[in-house]
């Protein structure tokens, strides 16, 4: 009997605590989506932000170009740099290669935006701009890329590559013909992961990016560049209510760009299982 | 072999003349030597990053000596008077001090109790997720995990600033500082609900994903012999858990964690937003305001710039290394504990 109660104990707690992960997360959103509720309009998203009001056009247009700089500079290096972990690298080399990525992945995002403020704001004289923040981006995200490229090309039976040697193909045919559309998918997911974390990051923007009321343009150095999650923390810092009401709607299309990226995700991995399950790997 | 297989088709592609193995045998070095730059690329960056703050932190290093790690003052001193003082061969302006004792103590302290609420918290509801959830919902709720993952960090500062810091102070803080008859760090003043719980429960809710998700992958390997095996012996469903189950995956859920502290020492603008700013003074008790090493390296670079002498962009460049030294250390153990046990190795960063 007493063995009988504490089971019925121990997974209410366990309960209590799923509950706990659950409710935080629903409160975030609705409560987020709620506060800017009343500033939603086409203004919000087509006019750029003047002081401490106005619209977000500059920030989410911004946001978009350092998430498409992005995937220009993350992508091939970590795809390639995955490719080569999983396919070419020797044991021990790759070993090293793979602590020194996960290792990257460890180190504070704020200690990565200081470095990249030392060197290419500071030392490099580009100033606060959209290279830079990029740049700073791309070294936070490539171990994500590389980690889920690898693990991609890893879950390709071995035989595929066998039967490629034994056509008497070279490997990088094999790789491009053979391994990487099977991968495709996860690797895909994997970008879709990198995008979303650099979406949310602040902290290696704020001196790298700098800010700018503008639209983003082409020039990538010596011209700063807004982004949306600088709005949240900035403008909810200010003694106005119009701030409050901007950073609070920043906050919500951070939100909503999320989900979308979450939906992707879901989209790519299911597709992904219904052409797995058709090929029997 | 060439002469039998002189195209060798795949359907709907362009065919490829087997003939041109010399080319691919190029194309082979090219994307064997691009492969090795990027798979270097992240082992470079982080030496960089070290050398960078070592270098900039040197000057600092230097006039402050060891008296950085114990002292509480962080001063930068006068920047507009054109009197400076000169210490171990480094120019400083009159009254630049620099102590990281408080924010030192403010990361550990706000990490820790991440850790200590985060962790049951993450391992309970994989536990009930992985064991007792039917399949169809636990998919829902795992996307709750993933949400958490994904949520941008100033979304949670935001969050903690306008919903949870307020709710605490008003309905939590002041019944739990009736405890500190009992334990005198619990008691009042509670403040405003800006503070190092407020800073530590946010962090907490940041980490749970990666903890939780970890778990949840864990626990759906072990083996179902031994699990069928407490089961035949008579045990309550917990009691497998406890004894099979979770001895299985023990040392996979302590790396995990150890990652999740790791990630809420680094964390910086949730923590900015929420902590209260407390500079310059140790917390009095669990409610006080803190700041955190990548909390201050924000707030304060920008005014550091002002400085002519540089030695505050380098008093914050020491912190920063300070931060990296300690954030490295707990990745490096964390992933040595997993994969001594286990193949699966670790998440990184979030966890997604």
């Amino acid at each position: 009997m007493r063995r009988r109660i504490l089971d019925i104990v121990m997974w209410s707690l366990f309960g209590v605590a799923l509950a706990l992960v659950v409710l935080p997360a629903i409160d975030i959103i609705v409560g987020i989506l709620a506060q800017s509720a009343g500033s939603w309009s086409p203004e919000l998203l087509f006019t750029p932000t003047s002081g401490v009001a106005g619209g977000l056009l500059n920030a989410w247009t911004g946001t978009l170009m350092l998430m498409a700089l992005l995937l220009i500079m993350a992508a091939p290096i970590g795809v390639l740099g995955g490719i080569y972990l999983a396919e070419f690298g020797s044991q021990r080399l790759a070993q090293i290669l793979r602590f020194g990525s996960e290792t990257l992945a460890g180190v504070p995002s704020i200690i990565v935006g200081y470095v990249i403020y030392l060197v290419f704001v500071v030392k490099f004289g580009w100033s606060f701009s959209a290279l830079a923040g990029g740049i700073a981006l791309t070294i936070m995200v490539i171990p994500y890329i590389m980690r889920s490229t690898e693990a991609a090309l890893r879950q390709v039976p071995t035989n595929l590559r066998e039967g490629g040697t034994a056509l008497g193909l070279p490997p990088s045919l094999t790789i491009r013909r053979v391994l990487l559309p099977m991968a495709l998918p996860n690797i895909m997911t994997g970008l879709v992961v990198a995008e979303a974390i650099a979406m949310g990051e602040t902290a290696p923007l704020i001196y790298t990016a700098g800010w700018s009321n503008s639209l983003p343009t082409a020039q990538l150095i010596h011209q700063p560049i807004g982004y949306l999650t600088y709005v949240v923390w900035t403008y909810i810092n200010q003694p106005f209510s119009q701030a409050h009401q901007l950073a609070y709607s920043a906050a919500a299309l951070l939100l909503v760009l999320l989900l979308l990226l979450i939906g992707l995700g879901r989209l790519i991995s299911a597709r992904a299982s219904r052409f797995n399950d058709r090929f029997q790997v | 072999m060439a002469t039998h297989l002189e195209k060798l088709s795949t359907p709907g592609r362009k065919d490829i003349p087997v003939e041109a193995g010399e080319e691919f045998g190029i194309l082979d070095r090219v994307l064997r030597f691009l492969g090795l730059a990027g798979a270097i690329i992240p082992t470079a960056a982080v030496l960089f990053i070290a050398a960078v703050l070592l270098v900039s932190a040197l000057p600092s290093i230097l006039f402050n000596g060891l008296g950085f790690l114990y002292h509480q003052s962080w001063n930068f001193g006068n920047f507009y008077s054109s009197a400076t003082v000169t210490h171990n061969g480094i120019q400083a302006p009159t009254g630049a001090s620099y102590g990281a004792l408080p924010i030192i103590i403010g990361t550990l302290l706000t990490s820790i109790i991440a850790f200590v609420i985060g962790v049951p918290i993450a391992v309970g509801s994989a536990l009930i997720l992985v064991e007792k959830v039917p399949p169809p919902l636990r998919r829902t709720l795992s996307f709750f995990l993933e949400l958490l993952a994904g949520i941008p960090s100033v979304v949670y500062g935001l969050w903690g600033l306008i919903v949870l810091g307020p709710f605490l102070a008003g309905h939590i803080y002041p019944i739990l500082a009736r405890l500190g008859a009992i334990i005198p760090w619990l008691g009042p003043p509670v403040g405003s609900g800006l503070g190092l719980l407020t800073a530590g429960l946010i962090l907490a809710v940041m980490i749970i994903p990666i903890v939780a998700s970890t778990t949840r992958d864990l626990l759906s390997q072990v083996p179902v012999l031994p699990r069928e095996g407490a089961v035949a012996l008579g045990l309550t469903s917990w009691e497998s858990v406890r004894l099979v189950s979770l001895p299985w995956v023990f040392s996979g859920i302590v790396g995990a964690s150890i990652l999740g502290w790791g990630r809420a020492l680094g964390e910086t603008m949730a923590v900015l937003i929420v902590s209260g700013n407390g500079a310059n003074f140790l917390p009095q008790n669990i409610y006080s305001p803190v700041s955190t090493i990548a909390a201050t390296i924000v707030a304060l670079l920008d005014s550091a710039e002002s400085d002519p002498t540089g030695l505050a962009v380098s008093a914050l460049a020491e912190a920063g290394l300070i931060l990296m030294l300690i954030t490295l250390a707990t990745n490096i153990l964390a992933r040595l504990m997993v994969r001594r046990v286990s193949s699966t190795s670790l998440p990184i960063g979030r966890g997604v």
